[in-house]
């Protein structure tokens, strides 16, 4: 029965390849769409860093009756930027996370519908100057150089407090950042300099780069892989991080946070969300803004983002009560002139660290 | 048929494959090269090409194509070797090795850079080199990274080279290294030239590793196309970036086609045996021992970290991978991404194959005339161009042109899977276009002239051969998918997250567990790669064939 | 020919990228023949029978009986064509090979299995079902490839150098097995071969080519006593060509009528003690059935035999005789005077 046997191989064969193909095609999306019936869904363009508990976006469409979608990618320079290229035929109806250093490029480029979103007390403060109603500020968060206060004492150095010690002998190679081209952090911690500074920038960075400071691509990188305190425990000391960031490194049983937000090395970074040009759904899109300023949402801002809330009397989390203490007077750069120089400033930058 | 009624058919079974590059490849990236030529609605070449001369773009330049040029060489110096070794040398574990070796091309860049902080970065075990930052560290990545092309693509041609050449060759009296240099060199060259030709163009596209292991000192092309793109928003700087390469990559493949102009020497009427170790494998096996350090190094180092916590062994990341991550990190648990990377995979899988197979079998049927041979030839190039175009060009370009009808695609759920299976696509269709090149033509007439139509002729012909390189690129297709990141980070939805995406919002986001679930989570997509790369390798199939 | 032709080509032409190929190619074969088609290699006609098969891109008419196949795709064609290396299907058994033309037929299994063995034992390998073409022999293979075409039960077998792969002796062997196979099932066939031996030991009309074309054609005894020009008789297996005052000298000696050419078998002229030509030997070589010499004559040097008992040296005169049967008058010059190397 010699002849058989190869016959019987290549049917058992067949039929494996057939199974197999059913059992992958019960794996795959085609055809495949879990959307609940009847609803209207909204959709939220972001960045990567955008985080709502799970309970919290399941209340959205429990009130509001539409389905929130997430789109998150990039950071919000890369999500303006996506913002700005599909003008008028957006990838969603709601934007969040376009921040100050942005904000302008946004509205120049009319990317945002007016809205006119009720604002809660405190939220003014926040507003971009010259805004009609388009963007609604929602969070805010102070870009601050971080110090690992255990390791100053235990070399016995007296740790740095502001932005003229970091270009001092004493604390070369001691300092991590992430860079102001592909962080929004860096942007950020950059024009806090430039604010510092003026046109002296420049040359603060020159010294800066002298002294060793190792400059990464992200924020991941600088704190979680370089700072001593990070989830990688590396060699750096300071590292540019958020002023709530101290709030992250209290050890379990422990009343101390063992970093420190150094408060006059600060620059103010304010989200918005706002109703997108063009949106299919731009009510569902309203309610989505409206929804970030209420009270249960402001209230699981630090702990989801590591933002402060915008609304005035908003409870903050324990640990942020205790170690994440916000600046008094930030630097600041008014987002004309950021909107006018960006370019020119992230290319001189550019210069100054790769040179 | 006539050769115009010949040259209609090939155009028509081409549509399909020639629509779907088209709408989800040509479009969006003359759509964003479009709007750097046309920045007010005027065109501006010379715009375009003033930014060719900026001092920073010139260094981009220059740095890509140096450290691209030394790392080809280096992944040939180890790959080479190492192909030798793994192939034709009967070394205990030579299965398990391979399938390793693999590991790094799918990994994801930003695992790929994490692990290599772990190791060289300042509190790694390697701080001491001080590689960190340095250009040494990006070279190290891209051979890292690419090496194992190197040893599928060679190493299959080697395995089926016919061996009676060689030993003409040594009864001749030529010594093994004469016999290496004359005759088993030669003909590898077009699995040399192939590998290296792809090699020099995912170094010069690399981009994570560069970002990641550079830090902001060097820049390549891609990273400049990133941050002209994404931050400046300078179209007309990244467009004159994405043309030139365009150009590059045209002219790379132009020239490996001409450099691979030789009978090809995949198929094999005898069969070369293992051979034992013997003391001239020497240098092979060390330089193979030293691409194993460079792979299994950071690897490892990648593993340990995943497990420990506190400075103490724990599990504890891979079990939280059932959660969404400290601080809500996600909107859905680690284990939901995992299967939803795998739905995706598939998906891709079957449209790459579907793809491919209808270019493989498109570019090898054998032409009648000139022109057909040349239309062949094209199509054949076409379909490698995704290899060398930025994934970010690419990624804002699906945004801003398939947002209209008719081709209102940006949310479809499918939109994914197309796009990770053109990724995947120029690997799959080498996969099978040296193996249907080698069914001899006859055969297939023979089946017609005993009565079979083109269909059976096809089942008794072609499948037989081909249904193992079949699933070998379905294999390769699918590991491809699971690691794509570059252009699914731009279309994923957060409640449908893939698992690269999951692993870079975890690191992404404050947190000792974040950032350890985002080493197991690296772990386990390794660990799914390797396994399915050993299921590919226990096919046996000969090669990924000539790239 | 009687009725009609069951196989007629007309103005058959195949070019590549218009270098002509075939050119106006003309046959016809009637029912149960075998056609040779002779040529030297490269002339062509390996593609005029892939274009019968319909395997080439080609223009002009192929027609069986009154039925106009030229647009018909190969395999509705019901022509069976056999390659020069076989084209097993390296996968399958001897059996499935075979067989595999009666399953495209959906021949029931116990019939096909029946055909099968009949086949294998026409072809001489009985008991070969279970292997695999590897594993076979280059004679071994070529004869399940005529046993899997005949399995297709064609209405024209399609041959090409079947035999040309094989050492001489099997081929000779091969060639007359070929023969007696192609009769005792009846089929229709055309073979392509380069090697005139074995166009004689198996077909019964023959049909030369040059360059594309088709320079003669007809009956093989036909062919082979008059060749139409001096290179169709090298081809053929003549040994030389002479031309003007020395031909018709042979022929007159032959006592034939004059021509302007005349074609010789090597066996044309033997040494014989009352032949009518006289000549100086000039070379002596010894085979094993008879003596090959070359002659000096009246007109000019010629080849000519003498059986293994006689002793003739370089430098001896000899007296020649001519047998007419061994010689073939032409109606034209030969371009070159070379002799075929046969």
């Amino acid at each position: 029965m010699s002849t058989t046997r190869p016959h019987l191989r290549a049917s058992a064969r067949t039929a494996a390849a057939i199974l197999l193909a059913i059992a992958l095609a019960g794996c795959s999306l085609v055809g495949s769409d879990d959307k609940p019936a009847g609803t209207k869904d909204v959709v939220l363009v972001t960045h990567d860093s955008f985080v709502l508990p799970k309970q919290l976006i399941a209340g959205f469409d429990r009130q509001s009756g539409y389905h929130l979608v997430v789109h998150a990618s990039g950071d919000g320079g890369t999500l303006t930027n996506k913002l700005v290229l599909t003008q008028g035929d957006p990838t969603g109806d709601v934007a969040f996370g376009v921040d100050n250093t942005f904000a302008s490029r946004a509205l120049d480029a009319d990317v945002f519908a007016k809205s006119d979103v009720p604002l809660p007390a405190g939220a003014q403060q926040y507003v971009v100057p010259g805004d009609d109603g388009r963007l609604a500020p929602i969070d805010n968060g102070n870009v601050c150089v971080n110090i690992d206060t255990g390791w100053f004492a235990d070399h016995h150095l007296a740790p740095p407090r502001s932005l003229d010690d970091l270009v001092k002998p004493a604390y070369r190679g001691l300092l991590a950042l992430p860079g102001a081209t592909t962080s929004s952090t860096g942007l950020a911690f950059l024009l806090g300099t430039i604010g510092r500074y003026g046109d002296g920038w420049s040359a603060w960075w020159r010294k800066l780069v002298a002294n060793d400071a190792t400059i990464t691509d992200g924020w991941t990188q600088a704190y979680e892989t370089d700072f001593t305190q990070g989830g990688g425990h590396g060699k750096e000391p300071i590292v540019v991080s958020y002023d709530s960031s101290p709030a992250f490194t209290v050890p379990k049983g422990s009343h101390t946070s063992t970093t420190k937000a150094l408060l006059d090395t600060c620059f103010r970074q304010v989200e918005y969300a706002g109703v997108l040009t063009g949106a299919a759904n731009p009510e569902g899109a309203k309610a989505f803004v409206e929804y970030l300023l209420t009270p249960a949402v402001q209230k699981a801002l630090p702990d989801a983002m590591y933002v402060f809330p915008v609304r005035q009397g908003t409870p903050l989390p324990t640990a942020w009560a205790r170690f994440a203490v916000q600046p008094q007077h930030p630097y600041t750069v008014s987002p004309a002139q950021i909107s006018a120089h960006r370019d020119a400033w992230l290319r001189e930058w550019s210069g100054i660290v790769s040179g | 048929m006539s050769t115009a009624r010949r040259l209609a058919a090939l155009a028509a079974t081409a549509l399909v494959p020639l629509a779907v590059l088209g709408v989800f490849f040509v479009l969006p990236v003359s759509g964003m090269v479009g709007r750097g030529f046309w920045p007010h609605g005027h065109l501006d070449v010379g715009g375009v090409l003033d930014v060719l001369t900026r001092p920073e773009i010139r260094r981009a330049v220059w740095f890509t194509v140096w450290t691209s040029t030394v790392a080809t060489l280096l992944a040939g110096a180890l790959g080479l070797p190492a192909a030798y070794v793994l192939h034709r040398v009967a070394i205990p574990g030579r299965t398990w090795l391979r399938a390793i070796l693999v590991v790094p091309f799918v990994l994801p860049t930003v695992v790929v850079g994490v692990a290599f902080e772990l190791l060289i970065g300042q509190s790694g075990p390697l701080a001491f080199l001080g590689l960190d930052g340095s250009p040494v560290a990006i070279v190290a990545g891209l051979v890292f990274f690419n090496a194992s092309v190197v040893i599928r693509v060679v190493g299959g041609a080697w395995e089926s080279l016919d061996p009676r050449p060689a030993e003409a060759a040594a009864a001749l009296g030529a010594s093994p290294r004469q016999v290496l240099r004359d005759v088993t060199l030669p003909a590898l060259r077009p699995a040399i030239v192939s590998a290296s030709t792809v090699v020099f163009l995912f170094c010069a596209t690399a981009f994570g590793i560069v970002l990641t292991l550079g830090g902001l000192r060097y820049s390549s092309v891609e990273t400049q196309i990133y941050l002209l793109t994404t931050n400046l928003l300078d179209l007309q700087g990244a467009a004159a970036l994405s043309i030139l390469q365009l150009l590059v990559v045209t002219l790379l493949l132009l020239a490996a086609a001409a450099a691979r102009r030789t009978p090809d020497a995949g198929v094999a009427r005898s069969r070369a045996r293992l051979r034992r170790p013997a003391r001239s494998d020497g240098p092979a096996l060390l330089a193979t021992f030293v691409l194993l350090l460079l792979v299994v190094g950071p690897i490892a180092s990648l593993v340990v970290a995943s497990l420990r916590i506190d400075g103490a062994w724990s599990t504890a990341n891979y079990r939280a991978l059932q959660t969404p991550g400290a601080h809500q990190a996600l909107l859905v648990p680690v284990t939901d991404a995992v299967v939803n990377s795998l739905r995706i995979a598939v998906d891709a899988t079957w449209m790459s194959l579907l793809l491919g197979l209808t270019v493989a079998a498109l570019v090898t049927r054998r032409s009648r005339s000139r022109s057909e041979r040349h239309l062949r030839a094209v199509l054949d190039g076409l379909f490698m161009l995704p290899l060398g175009v930025s994934a970010v060009t690419l990624g804002f370009g699906f945004l801003v042109t398939l947002g209209r009808p008719p081709l209102d695609l940006r949310d479809s759920p499918l939109l994914i899977p197309v796009a990770q299976a053109l990724v995947a696509l120029p690997l799959v269709v080498r996969v099978l276009v040296p193996v249907l090149a080698g069914i001899d033509d006859r055969l297939r007439q023979a089946a017609a002239t005993l009565g079979a139509s083109p269909v059976r002729a096809l089942a008794v012909v072609d499948l037989p051969v081909i249904w193992k390189p079949i699933l070998a690129a379905a294999g390769f297709a699918f590991a491809c998918s699971l690691g794509e990141f570059g252009a699914t980070s731009f279309l994923v939805r957060d409640d449908r997250p893939t698992l690269p995406v999951v692993i870079f919002r975890l690191i992404g986001h404050p947190g000792d567990l974040n950032f350890g679930m985002a080493l197991a989570g690296s772990v386990v997509l390794g660990a799914t790669t390797a396994a399915v790369m050993l299921i590919v390798e226990q096919l046996r199939v000969p090669s990924v064939g000539t790239l | 020919m009687a009725g009609t032709p069951a196989l007629s080509v007309r103005d058959l032409s195949v070019s590549y990228d218009g270098t002509p190929a075939v050119v106006g190619a003309g046959l016809e074969l009637d029912e149960g023949q075998v056609l040779a088609v002779l040529g030297p290699s490269g002339c062509g006609k390996s593609t005029l029978l892939r274009a019968i098969a319909g395997l080439e891109p080609a223009t002009g008419r192929v027609r069986w009986h009154d039925q106009d196949v030229s647009t018909t795709p190969t395999h509705r064609r019901g022509f069976a064509l056999m390659f020069q290396d076989g084209q097993l299907f390296p996968h399958l058994t001897v059996a499935r090979n075979v067989g595999y033309p009666l399953r495209i037929r959906r021949t029931p299994r116990t019939a096909a299995a029946a055909r099968i063995a009949e086949l294998l034992e026409l072809v001489g390998l009985s008991g070969f079902e279970g292997r695999l073409p590897s594993t076979l022999s280059g004679g071994e293979r070529q004869r399940v490839a005529l046993a899997r075409a005949l399995a297709a039960s064609p209405r024209l077998l399609l041959l090409d150098e079947p035999l040309s792969a094989l050492d001489a002796g099997l081929r000779q062997r091969l060639a007359d097995d070929l023969r007696r196979i192609l009769v005792e099932a009846g089929t229709t066939a055309v073979m392509v071969t380069h090697d005139h031996e074995e166009a004689f030991a198996v077909a019964d009309r023959l049909a030369v080519m040059r360059d594309g074309r088709i320079v003669q054609s007809g009956p093989i005894a036909d062919v082979w006593r008059s060749p139409a020009d001096p290179a169709t008789a090298l081809f053929l297996g003549y040994a030389r060509v002479v031309e003007g005052a020395a031909a018709a000298g042979l022929l007159a000696a032959a006592g034939i009528p004059d021509s302007v050419s005349v074609a010789l078998r090597r066996s044309a002229l033997s040494v014989a003690d009352d032949g009518p030509l006289k000549g100086e030997v000039v070379d002596v070589r010894t085979t094993p059935g008879q003596l090959r010499l070359v002659v000096r004559t009246d007109h000019g040097e010629l080849d000519a035999v003498a059986s293994l008992d006689r002793r003739p040296a370089p430098g001896d005169d000899v007296r020649l005789r001519v047998d007419a049967t061994r010689m073939a008058r032409l109606p034209g010059r030969s371009a070159s005077h070379q002799p075929a190397l046969d």
